[in-house]
């Protein structure tokens, strides 16, 4: 098995485990010899605050649950119980629940980085698919661990989200039925919401988590010009306007982590509740489910699609519009998985895109936000028009993008990387 | 025999039939786990359908069985009632053609029964969950409007709905009342959980 060519240490304890082990070969393809565009900016930083993000999800729920009575009769009190008499569980749950809105807060941004550089383009497309994995295995996983404190937001949006599969045609109520294990969401569907949150999903992300990586290391970093920096390499085979990741990369983001961590203890210490956003109000109150509250709104990371699905008012083709909207809900969801194929610019950042990609880049984002806010609030008639007009637009954004990316005028790429 | 004595054919077959094998296993063994994930006879028997014996239920009467955590009411409507309730103007209610599906497709759309007599309805209100109180007396008290033609009204937030548990126009409550699954076992016996169909 030796590989002559592997990179090993001189000699010592390293050597003998590079015999065994490559860690230096591997040390040096992800880090000290992983060679980053020298351009990187703010945007940049989201990936590894994501890593961050996901490591005190970890730590906190590995925590949590060993407090944590996941059963109807006891996950309240045992919340209640964490919060108050646990040393220190106040701490741990504020982190675990500001953490689950911060990793959502990276994770857009993390997104919206790719949109802005088309680091999805070739030959990242894998990179950008590993990664929406990793969303969707997210928002199950946020789902999922919204029901464990078996309050009345997270028994009723529970509830409002598995009757979204009993809408389906045919084997809808079948399904709904399998998904809670039971008539109505009861005890046994907290039981298998915690198996999955704890157990499963995690591994899950972990896993997708190192195929993300694997992946973007194979074909290296894109950048915010979007332009190929191994084209331009010195004579022992480094880019000219690449960077080792370590030690260049590691202490920038040590910058980028300090600030975010400053910004995350601050949301902990003094809103950990987020307004009512974070932690909805009527989740103070235990699972009730003869009680419906007032107005069932899911967690803000949600809402863009949560206001989608409510937008969709009207039925077409014999379908109604409750299985239409969850259509364009998972549409919208979708959509993004084959982004790398919509894409048809030669080039990749919107800085060399023409006016046409910006505008649309720009209502996209603009329409997103609208949606999430629009997610929050009741609906009326005034906000079902305005959702449908911001559905339209995030539709048009993907649907378009065939046309306008090729039909457009794009900037010359410069030769080398720029600021 | 070429290439070294492989027999690329055989060895092409071989692997073939070792991964279709190997991928009914994988399916057999995924059965388990799929199937373990249905509700378990414990929550079937919690949620077994239960029958309600209508025999001495008066006309004008109403009856409540429990159901998966609910309250069922059963009303024996007399022909008055009927006849009050199929003369309502369908602009005071919200829903008076039962459009938005709160019931199974085997009732009536507008008094949402099998039988027009005998209404069955969860006792649930639709706007926050609480019960609403039977109501049947035209003209009753307390009710908040005039012209009360008879049916449930709720204390909660006021939320109106006739004796066939459509809700009326301009209350809190969106949507009419459920309507359970139910079938009649025979002229007496009612069995709420169990669609028409299946029976």
């Amino acid at each position: 098995m030796a590989n002559p060519n592997k990179a090993k240490a001189e000699s010592g304890i390293m050597r003998w485990v590079d015999d065994r082990f490559p860690a230096t070969q591997m040390m040096q393809d992800h880090l000290t010899k992983y060679y980053a565009p020298k351009n990187f900016n703010f945007f940049y930083l989201f990936g590894v605050l994501a890593m961050l993000a996901l490591v005190n999800q970890i730590l906190t729920g590995v925590w949590l649950t060993m407090s944590y009575n996941p059963s109807a009769e006891g996950a309240f009190d045992s919340i209640e119980y964490i919060m108050r008499d646990v040393e220190w569980g106040w701490l741990i749950r504020y982190m675990h629940t500001t953490g689950a809105s911060a990793f959502f807060v990276v994770i857009y941004m993390h997104m919206f980085r790719g949109l802005l550089y088309g680091s999805y383009k070739a030959p990242r497309e894998l990179v950008w698919i590993f990664g929406m994995t990793i969303y969707l295995a997210l928002m199950a996983e946020a789902f999922m661990g919204y029901l464990l404190p078996w309050g009345q937001m997270s028994y009723w949006g529970a509830q409002v989200i598995i009757s979204l599969f009993s809408a389906i045609p045919a084997i809808g109520p079948d399904l709904a039925q399998w998904v809670r294990g039971d008539f109505l969401i009861t005890g046994i569907t907290l039981n298998r919401f915690f198996a999955l949150h704890v157990v499963a999903l995690p591994i899950v992300i972990l896993a997708l988590v190192v195929l993300h990586i694997i992946a973007l290391h194979e074909v290296g970093s894109n950048n915010p010009d979007g332009i190929d920096i191994k084209q331009k390499k010195d004579e022992t085979g480094k880019p000219l306007d690449g960077i080792a990741f370590h030690p260049y990369y590691t202490v920038k983001d040590l910058v980028g982590i300090a600030i975010f961590l400053f910004v995350f203890c601050v949301v902990v210490f003094y809103f950990p509740e987020g307004g009512g956003y974070f932690i909805e109000k009527p989740n103070f109150e235990p699972a009730n489910p003869l009680k419906t509250p007032d107005h069932i709104a899911p967690v803000w990371y949600f809402t863009p699609f949560y206001a989608i699905l409510r937008a969709i008012t009207f039925s077409v083709f014999g379908l109604d519009a409750k299985f239409l909207g969850v259509i364009f809900m998972g549409g919208a969801i979708a959509v993004l998985f084959v982004l790398p194929w919509l894409d048809r610019s030669p080039v990749r950042s919107m800085r060399y895109k023409g006016w046409i990609s910006k505008t649309m880049l720009l209502l996209f984002a603009i329409s997103f936000v609208i949606l999430g806010i629009l997610g929050v609030l009741p609906s009326t008639e005034g906000r079902t028009l305005l959702a449908q007009v911001c559905t339209v637009v995030y539709f048009a954004y993907f649907v378009l993008m065939p046309f306008y990316t090729r039909l457009e005028k794009t900037k010359p790429l410069p030769e080398r990387v720029t600021g | 025999m070429a290439d070294n004595g492989i027999n690329k054919g055989r060895r092409r077959f071989l692997v073939g039939a070792t991964s279709v094998v190997g991928a009914v296993g994988a399916v057999g063994v995924a059965v388990p786990f799929v199937a373990s994930w249905q509700p378990s006879a414990r929550a079937r028997a919690a949620g077994a359908p239960v029958q309600a014996d209508i025999s001495r239920l008066e006309p004008g009467q109403r009856m409540t069985v429990e159901w998966r955590g609910r309250p069922i009411w059963i009303i024996n409507r007399t022909p008055e009632m009927i006849e009050r309730t199929e003369a309502l103007n369908a602009d005071s209610l919200a829903d008076p053609d039962s459009e938005v599906p709160q019931q199974p497709v085997y009732v009536t759309s507008e008094l949402r029964s099998i039988r027009p007599e005998i209404g069955v309805l969860i006792g649930i209100c639709t706007h926050l969950g609480c019960s609403p109180l039977f109501r049947p007396e035209p003209d009753a008290e307390g009710v908040g409007v005039d012209n009360w033609p008879g049916g449930f009204f709720c204390p909660c937030h006021g939320s109106r709905f006739d004796l066939a548990g459509r809700v009326f126009s301009n209350v809190p409550a969106p949507t009419n009342l459920e309507v359970p699954p139910y079938r009649f076992e025979n002229d007496d016996i009612i069995v709420v959980g169990e669609d028409e169909e299946t029976a």
